[in-house]
């Protein structure tokens, strides 16, 4: 059974100040089945948060639909955990309350929540943190906090927005090691947003590319590459080479585009 | 060394006015019973507080009734005041039509100065405590609620989906995200109103009550006791000063998880 189902889904931004419309999606649709890892590939702007945020529930589609094993999607809800670009920690709360935030919602006694948090803790490696403050952490270490937070829900469904991308090399590296090992374990569908190629090749079951503004599915790849993925391998940099060809193509549209009509594509919309 | 100085360095500026004070009522520059000297409003504050020569006549020893009926009129006036404030602010700043609906009244009435209600106040509850508690209550409400509103409005969106994103319901997030995010706010609004508060209770005593630090104040000027009068202006400005402390260290518990993250934390 399909976990997530994007069928044809645009999205207009209304820009009231500007007087002009922002297509920001235009016609994407998608399949994600269950247990599958996918990657959303994109420049910065082209609509991968947007895209992500529509699933989460946060957004509506302007047109189009989306369902999450099999519901249509009409609002937020613990089915789908998201961890955020930003890590967006209550700063009132310490980092095991915030673990346990869902729990604290679901009025769990606090020995309980406190149990149940120590395991997420440890998962994502903030163990002494537990009575620190969101303020006392660094960017890396907030972040993990959001992924403990996702993880804790236990969803079907988890969705990343490009969680690692203030990380440095080495965090970055054991932070994907973990998350693929904990991917496996918990079997859950997880849509993963990055502009990083290797870092789509590295963790992907599928890797969607998307082109910029307006955000359409360039192409969609299987990788059936074995884990752990060979960064130097052959295949690897086969599929690599093959994306950024595609990257490439795209940048070179877009500024024949933009050459021809200074307005770009999805910019017209319906302008005033 | 330092510690010894830190202790009193607040002390250094009241302490240079009182000298400074007793020195030019001394002198003779002013009719000593227009300005009495720091020491003579000690003395007659003294037999006010403790009663050991009636140098306050009628007054003598009854200070802590006299700021005890004060103080409670603050309390019942500042606690309605902060109770609704808060609830009203969240409800204003949470949902549009709620502003729509009672903003411009609430804006129509917030530029007339408390002071002003005093005649229908005294008309609808006679004279006592009532007036009292009202009049501290429309000092103490504006401010709390102004903060409150700003509080809930510039909450951070991104908290608020993170929680809807773990199943909270709006309930839920007003109660876990909106009112602790506007918290810092809220207590800006408490320590204005605080000052408010004790402004009110004294004008109103001065008018509609007749006990209280206001009430000595106004009494003690129609018999020309300017001694008195002062006292009752150090007790005021006293009291006030720690029901501020009061809120502060309430603040600075509620906030805790503040600490090092903003320019009110730093040291200096
Ligand atoms: N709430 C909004 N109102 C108006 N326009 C928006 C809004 N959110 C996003 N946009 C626009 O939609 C486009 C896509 O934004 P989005 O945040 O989805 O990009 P992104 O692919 O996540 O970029 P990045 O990699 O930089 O995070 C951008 O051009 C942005 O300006
Ligand atoms: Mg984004």
């Amino acid at each position: 059974m399909a976990s997530i189902e994007l069928k044809n889904i645009t999205k207009i931004f209304r820009d009231a100040k500007r007087k002009r419309d922002l297509l920001a999606i235009d016609d994407v649709s998608l399949t994600v089945e269950r247990n599958q890892f996918l990657c959303l590939l994109g420049s910065s702007g082209c609509g991968k948060s947007t895209l992500l945020n529509m699933i989460a529930g946060f957004e509506k589609p302007t047109g189009g639909s989306v369902t999450v094993g099999g519901k249509p999607v009409d609002g937020p809800g613990a089915d789908r955990g998201m961890v955020f670009q930003q890590a967006n920690l209550m700063p009132w709360l310490p980092v095991w309350e915030n673990v346990a935030f869902h729990l604290r919602l679901k009025g769990w006694r606090k020995a309980d929540r406190r149990a149940a948090a120590q395991e997420y803790i440890d998962m994502v490696g903030l163990q002494g943190f537990e009575n620190h403050y969101p303020a006392e952490l660094s960017g890396g270490m907030s972040q993990r906090v959001g992924i403990a937070r996702a993880l804790l829900l236990n969803p079907q469904v988890i969705l990343m927005d490009e969680p690692f991308a203030a990380l440095d090399a080495q965090t970055k590296m054991d932070m994907q090691e973990e998350l693929v090992a904990i991917w496996q374990k918990q079997r859950c569908t997880i849509v993963f947003v990055t502009h990083s190629v290797d870092e789509a090749l590295v963790l992907g079951t599928q890797v969607a590319v998307l082109t910029s503004r307006p955000g359409r599915v360039r192409e969609l790849i299987d990788l059936d590459l074995p884990r752990p993925r060979d960064i130097t391998g052959q295949q690897f940099n086969d599929h690599k080479r093959h994306i950024l060809n595609l990257i490439r193509e795209e940048g070179m549209q877009q500024r024949r585009e933009a050459k021809a009509d200074p307005v770009p594509a999805g910019r017209q919309g319906a302008a005033a | 060394m330092t510690a010894l100085w830190k202790s009193w360095e607040r002390a250094v500026v009241p302490l240079f006015i009182l000298v400074a004070w007793e020195i030019v009522s001394r002198s003779g520059l002013l009719p000593a019973a227009l300005l009495p000297p720091p020491t003579v409003v000690l003395h007659a504050w003294g037999d006010w507080v403790f009663g050991f020569d009636e140098t306050a006549q009628g007054n003598s020893g009854r200070w802590l009734a006299d700021a005890l009926s004060s103080a409670v009129r603050v309390a019942a006036g500042y606690g309605i005041a902060a109770v609704s404030g808060i609830l009203l602010g969240i409800a204003i700043g949470w949902w549009r039509w709620v502003e729509r609906t009672v903003e411009p009244t609430i804006q129509m009435l917030r530029p007339v100065p408390p002071v002003s209600w005093i005649p229908l106040a005294i008309i609808w509850f006679g004279i006592a405590n009532k007036p009292a508690i009202f009049l501290v209550f429309l000092g103490a409400f504006f401010p709390v609620l102004m903060n409150t509103i700003h509080g809930v409005k510039t909450a951070d969106r991104n908290l608020i989906r993170a929680a809807s994103m773990m199943g909270a319901t709006e309930q839920q997030l007003l109660r876990h995200v909106v009112f602790p995010a506007a918290l810092p706010s809220i207590f800006a609004g408490l320590r204005i109103g605080i000052g408010a508060a004790w402004m009110l209770t004294v004008t109103a005593e001065m008018v509609a009550v007749k006990s209280g630090l206001g009430y000595v104040l106004w009494d003690s000027y129609y018999f020309l006791r300017y001694d008195l009068v002062l006292a009752s202006m150090a007790s005021i400005g006293l009291l006030g000063y720690a029901t501020d402390g009061l809120i502060k260290l309430l603040m600075s518990a509620a906030l805790h998880w503040q600490h090092g993250s903003t320019l009110q934390s730093r040291e200096g």
